[in-house]
């Protein structure tokens, strides 16, 4: 057997194992287009009895944040709702809310059943600041630096695993 | 006039060319059908984020019907095709686009399958060449006259 014969296998092997390594994407996962960049202008309303509510100037106000996107009609938000209380005990990060196409009263019937994490909430009737931060699902979490500069974004809930795995690394990477 | 009309969908229909007159339905359309038209054929253009198969033409995802809208919105403003494909994708990225632009990232996407086959081709016309048969040289007299003796059946 000459080297040459086995071209064909190598090639084929290659392709192999790249297909196969695609295959363990999750391919619901979008990359967001925002990271590095600074969060977009908005300026939202309240929940009721919340005031004030949020605008784009806040999160450039020094210190970083964590900018948690739900909505009371969501499920999944539910299941991550007992780690964004824990995040919200981490020292130095503002926990904000962006309440996505949701109805205020049962929204503020969700914060009062689960807790409520946030020190300001945005609320987002229309969806239509969602689209500026490239919101294709709830819930989703972006994290923001002290200069008001999208670092990360988490699609989905977040799972036990996330906070030590993902979230509080960068975190701390966002500090330096 | 209105006869003619109905000729040519017919005719079309016949070819499988279905003119497709609404798809996703939406309530609020653009008035202008030029316009209207246009926004249809951007919205063919770019994938709907939570069902990422379907253009938002076709979805009825509740999503691909904001998108749809905002679509409708930066036409109306009087974007151009690529402005508004622009807006889209500052947000969501070029996963937004059903077809992915050429560039260095998604090199090996346009250039891998093309590559293949070169490549694929080459093997064979290298495994061709190699094992073309060689020219066999007629029998000599001798030869001949040696099989001759040996299917001689007496």
């Amino acid at each position: 057997m000459r080297w040459r014969n086995f071209i064909p296998l190598a090639v084929v092997s290659l392709l192999a194992a790249v297909l196969f390594v695609g295959l363990g994407l999750d391919p619901k996962i979008v990359p967001s287009a925002l990271i590095d960049k600074p969060v977009p202008q908005f300026d939202l309303p309240p929940l009721p009895g919340k005031e004030p509510g949020l605008i784009a100037a806040d999160l450039a106000k020094g210190g970083i944040s964590v900018v948690n996107v739900w909505a009371s009609w969501c499920g999944p938000c539910r299941l991550e709702h007992p780690y964004l209380m824990e995040l919200a005990k981490v020292p130095g990060i503002r926990m904000i809310g962006l309440n996505y196409k949701d109805d205020p009263a049962k929204a503020q019937a969700f914060l009062d059943q689960l807790g409520d994490p946030f020190l300001a909430i945005g609320a987002d009737r229309t969806g239509r600041v969602a689209f500026e931060w490239g919101v294709y699902g709830v819930p989703e979490t972006f994290l923001i630096d002290a200069t008001g500069r999208i670092v990360m974004k988490h699609v989905g809930p977040l799972r036990a695993e996330d906070l030590p795995g993902k979230l509080l690394p960068a975190i701390e990477a966002a500090r330096q | 006039m209105k006869l003619k009309l109905l000729r040519l969908v017919m005719v079309m229909t016949l070819f499988g060319i279905t003119p497709v007159f609404a798809i996703a339905v939406d309530a609020v359309t653009l008035k202008d059908p030029v316009l209207e038209t246009r926004a249809r054929s951007i919205m063919q253009g770019l994938r709907c984020l939570v069902c990422q198969n379907q253009s938002i033409e076709i979805s009825d995802a509740e999503l691909a019907g904001d998108l749809r809208r905002i679509v409708r919105e930066r036409v109306a403003a009087g974007d151009s095709d690529d402005q508004v494909r622009a807006h889209l994708v500052a947000r969501y990225g070029d996963w937004v686009l059903m077809r992915p632009p050429l560039k260095l990232s998604t090199l090996v996407l346009w250039g891998g399958p093309p590559l293949l086959l070169i490549m694929g081709g080459i093997f064979l016309w290298v495994g061709q060449r190699r094992k073309a048969p060689e020219v066999i040289p007629p029998l000599s007299q001798a030869e001949a006259a040696h099989l001759a003796k040996l299917t001689r059946t007496d």
